[in-house]
């Protein structure tokens, strides 16, 4: 007898996600759907509007990797109109984004995925000695593991605990048969998770120093970036080195090692292993560091062949919305993207609730449409995107930054380069990502001052827009959570159409008109979950996918329809 | 003295306060201690609050003692039509830490970006809260609510509750109710024209009074002095037309802007990264909207005093006024039409302020050599018109 189990909401991730499986008699999933339950609209919201305002409106997509969005809004006007900034400007947006990657990997292995893998509660039973001991097995300077430190760190928690009051903490998995470390290892875990909640505010300043905030920075602008003060002053640079080299030494000295740790253990545990999801990767071309250099190159690997790497064929991409809540199905061009609203609603049926009683509960409708969510495919085909796909295809073609990390990882873990192809690959690849930035991001900081010591101090390009011309351009990169593309027209002056393509999107899609599914879907396939009403073996490989929702729903209307009459909801 | 009657007005609250039943064994200020902050730097750090709060240095101690009975307030956090960003720049605060926010602080009871539970437990968690601290807790709210027709355009939990109605259950009982943020204070980015999902601001979800505390997003400061005013004042703090704080939205950018002796010199910069962005010149003339801004980000900064808009070179956009995106575009453009009037249509927030803008503005007499430019401008970036 199958059943259908629900998770909504996904915490720990940016915006609304909900899951539902189907588990046969033995708890083994034999089908999955991932949808988003929010719809914001913010395409449909740009077109008509300035060029140069996009940047900013395509910002708030999204707070967490609040860069991306931004810098991709602006570059993908910048692409269309022809436009070249100056050196000055491609390095110091390089810098901010050295620390968003820096900011946003750390903060989601700490705050957002770590109670995946550390159990907070064992962390109290702990012999701190013995932590501290255990912490010299995975770094020759572990950071905050000395023995008073976590004595420290242990008694603050148990303090909380013993008063009954977790906070945040409560209800949550703690217990679970799948927690693989012991509690020595758990307590090294626990204190970095709050050190992280320290070195993060500085990294976010990293990018505050030029960008005159974090979340949501304002110095980038069509052309170029404004904060020319910022970057002449030798005051400022120093201030930004200094936070770089404190984030860098957090990643070496407590991320890193503590993933060597996560990945010895792990290693046998079946619910994170073997599970790549969409075996289809591709990565694009990030992190200029010189006038020609750049720290990862693009391609695409297809079905999990990393003998072969292919190039890009732009005109391969397409969205469509079989089983999203928008009127026209049919795949399409993201240039050429269309869409209205077409919201039907959830059904109704009994699943199982925390307590193991069958209840009445909303579920999705998978036989219709069930997520805010498209279905990008390249070649009609799923791809998977992040980091797991930047490291495996930046190996392949044997990057220099990134081979010689990768295999560090492989020999301090003993684990074969199989073992990437998996959920705690994926979490692994997210701090090798983390590493390749941390050891050569200030590259690009000392090209900026050898550029501007040339007498260089240009920041922003001049240009024109025409309005009696139209224009066509799009930005596709690499941005923490995988590829993400932003394709534009401009037309008598203003925005005409606009379609982001974004990371989350590729991975969280729902399945499409041949029921090929997107990667979240995939890769929980065939899991066996231990206890039903703790379903933490879904929510630790849906978090390492580092989800980003308000990222994912877009909607793009091109025939400027009015979005104003949407159907009588079938749940009233 | 008008301070001693405020002072026994707070002093009254705060035993209030601590009447409530206490969530945890403690102090703030032993738990500070353990992590190697003093008692001085304790009320240093009441002092900054202090000042950033209107109320007089003396009050430093007091604020301490409002500090100190935080662990009294629950808080309840609920994400509506949002990207997070609220919730980041909370996770960017540097005192209150974030650890102590979470361990020894305010007790947050809900708060889907960085609690543990998920799914069913994630509901449990909420309806208990709601239940367990029924009229104690504080509601703040992330994000716009999709409402009318198309409220299931945002559906949270297993029941496919939607947001409209989460945030109706959890305003009935609560102690304050404050909008974090543009998007809860007056709809945000989602229900800039056309407003597609129909996004509403949370006053108009609930008829409860509601504190906005707009920003996009708004710096930490403003929010953490929020809940310490409410320890101290218990009452909806002073507001100004748009339900917002006056201690922080009190003033315009313009009016505290570190470039405003340009301003009134009438050095402005032409074009962005030209001579005048070098030296720190006005940045009226490519679109600040600092003149029509009520915000303390000219005083308070972000990140913790990292940095702001204005000092990075590009010019405030606005971002805490109600319907900027519509009202406050092009970003990089002077308002040409708007010089007299704020941006809500001369609806002056604090007509005082207001008066004094305009006076300067006139004074100056550089407001014609603006109006004049304007048109040079346009000309400029558009070609051919």
């Amino acid at each position: 007898m199958s059943q259908r189990i629900v998770v909504d909401p996904i915490t720990r991730i940016e915006g609304h996600l909900r899951v539902e499986v189907i588990v046969d008699d033995n708890n083994v999933v034999t089908d999955a759907y991932s949808g988003s339950t929010l719809w914001r609209g913010i395409e449909t919201i740009v077109r008509g509007r300035d060029p140069r305002d996009v940047g900013f409106m395509t910002q708030r997509i999204c707070g967490v990797c609040t860069f991306s969005h931004y810098k991709a809004g602006i570059m993908a006007v910048e692409n269309a109109l022809g436009i070249t900034p100056p050196l000055n400007a491609i390095l110091t947006r390089t810098l901010m984004n050295n620390a968003l990657f820096l900011h946003d990997h750390i903060v989601h292995f700490y705050q957002l995925h770590a109670l995946d893998f550390v159990d907070i509660v064992s962390a109290l039973s702990a012999d701190v000695r013995a932590a501290s001991e255990e912490a010299f097995k995975y770094c020759d300077l572990p950071f905050a593991c000395g023995a008073d430190q976590l004595k420290a760190v242990q008694q603050k928690v148990k303090a909380f605990v013993d008063k009954g009051n977790l906070g945040p903490f409560a209800n949550a998995y703690f217990g679970h048969p799948t927690y693989r470390l012991t509690p020595e290892q758990n307590l090294i875990a626990l204190s970095h998770y709050l050190e992280c909640l320290r070195i993060q505010r500085t990294v976010a300043q990293m990018m505050a120093i030029f960008g005159a905030k974090q979340p949501h920075p304002q110095s980038l602008t069509v052309g170029g970036i404004t904060s020319v003060m910022d970057i002449l002053s030798p005051a400022r640079l120093g201030e930004y080195m200094v936070k770089f080299q404190e984030a860098a030494d957090f990643v070496n000295r407590a991320y890193y090692p503590d993933l060597v740790m996560a990945g010895k253990a792990y290693a046998s545990e079946a619910s994170v292993t073997n599970d790549v999801g969409v075996a289809n990767l591709w990565t694009h071309q990030e992190f200029q560091v010189s006038s020609n250099e750049w720290l990862f190159d693009s391609g695409i690997i297809l079905n999990g062949d990393i003998s072969k790497v292919y190039d890009l064929d732009e005109s391969k991409i397409t969205e469509e919305a079989t089983h999203s809540w928008y009127k026209n199905n049919a795949p399409l061009h993201p240039y050429d993207g269309e869409q209205d609203p077409n919201y039907t609603g959830f059904k109704e049926e009994d699943t199982l609730n925390a307590k193991g009683e069958m209840v009445k509960t909303k579920v999705f409708d998978t036989a219709g449409k069930y997520s805010w969510i498209k279905a990008p495919r390249y070649d009609g085909k799923p791809l998977q995107v992040g980091p797991l796909s930047n490291i495996v295809i930046n190996y392949a073609k044997g990057n220099k930054f990134v081979v010689p990390v990768v295999e560090k990882f492989l020999k301090d873990t003993g684990l074969p380069v199989s073992a990437v192809l998996s959920t705690l690959g994926r979490t692994a690849c997210r701090m090798i990502e983390a590493k390749v930035v941390a050891d050569n991001g200030l590259m690009a900081f000392n090209n900026l001052i050898a550029n501007i010591k040339s007498g260089d101090t240009d920041t922003c390009a001049k240009y024109v827009i025409d309005t009696k011309k139209e224009y066509k351009g799009r930005y596709i990169g690499h941005v923490p959570r995988g590829s993400l593309s932003h394709w534009c027209r401009i037309k008598n002056g203003v925005i005409e159409n606009w379609q982001a393509v974004v990371p989350s999107t590729w991975n969280a899609s729902p399945k499409d008109a041949k029921g090929q599914m997107g990667s979240y879907e995939a890769c929980l396939i065939g899991l066996k979950i231990a206890d039903l009403k703790q379903p933490l073996e879904i929510i630790r490989k849906i978090h390492s996918y580092d989800p980003c929702i308000a990222c994912a729903v877009h909607v793009m209307d091109t025939k400027g329809n009015e979005l104003g009459s949407y159907k009588v909801n079938p749940n009233l | 003295m008008v301070n001693d009657d405020i002072l026994a007005k707070i002093n009254a609250r705060l035993e209030t306060v601590t009447k409530l039943p206490k969530m945890k064994d403690g102090s703030i200020v032993k738990l500070l201690e353990e992590k190697g902050i003093s008692r001085r730097d304790f009320l240093k750090w009441a002092g900054t609050m202090a000042a950033i709060m209107g109320l007089p240095a003396t009050f430093a101690p007091t604020i301490a003692k409002a500090a100190e009975l935080a662990d009294r307030l629950p808080v309840i956090w609920l994400h509506m039509a949002e990207c997070t960003g609220c919730s980041e720049s909370l996770l960017r605060t540097d005192t209150p830490t974030v650890d102590s926010l979470i361990f020894d602080y305010i007790s947050l009871e809900y708060h889907e970006t960085i609690m543990a539970a998920s799914g069913w437990q994630a509901e449990e968690n909420l309806e208990g809260a709601i239940e367990k601290y029924k009229g104690q807790y504080i509601l703040m709210v992330e994000g716009g609510i999709p409402a009318g027709s198309s409220e299931f355009f945002l559906t949270v939990g297993p029941h496919g509750t939607t947001g409209a109605q989460h945030c109706r259950v959890a305003s009935e009982n609560a102690a304050a109710i404050f909008a974090i943020g543009t998007c809860s204070s007056f709809g945000g980015i989602q229900a800039a024209a056309p407003n597609p999902t129909n996004a509403q601001p949370l006053s108009k979800i609930t008829n409860k009074p509601v504190i906005n505390v707009p920003g996009c997003p708004p710096s930490e400061k403003n929010i953490v002095g929020n809940v310490l005013n409410y320890i101290l004042f218990g009452t909806l703090p002073s507001l100004d037309a748009f339900n917002r704080p006056k201690w922080a939205y009190g003033l315009r950018i313009h009016d505290l802007c570190e470039r405003r002796g340009h301003f009134d010199a009438g050095e402005f910069v032409q074009h962005f990264g030209d001579e005048g962005a070098k030296n720190g010149y006005c940045l009226y003339k490519v679109g600040c909207k600092g003149p029509y801004t009520f915000n303390n980000c000219s005083r308070e900064r972000f990140n913790s005093h990292t940095s702001w808009p204005v000092q990075a070179g590009h010019g405030c956009i606005g971002c805490s006024e109600p319907d900027f995106w519509d009202t406050m575009g092009p970003f990089e453009e002077p308002l040409a039409d708007r010089l007299y009037h704020t941006a809500f249509g001369g609806l002056g927030a604090d007509a005082t302020a207001d008066k004094i803008g305009i006076g300067v503005l006139a004074v100056t007499g550089v407001a014609i050599a603006a109006h004049a430019a304007i048109g040079a401008l346009k000309k400029d970036k558009k070609g051919d018109e």
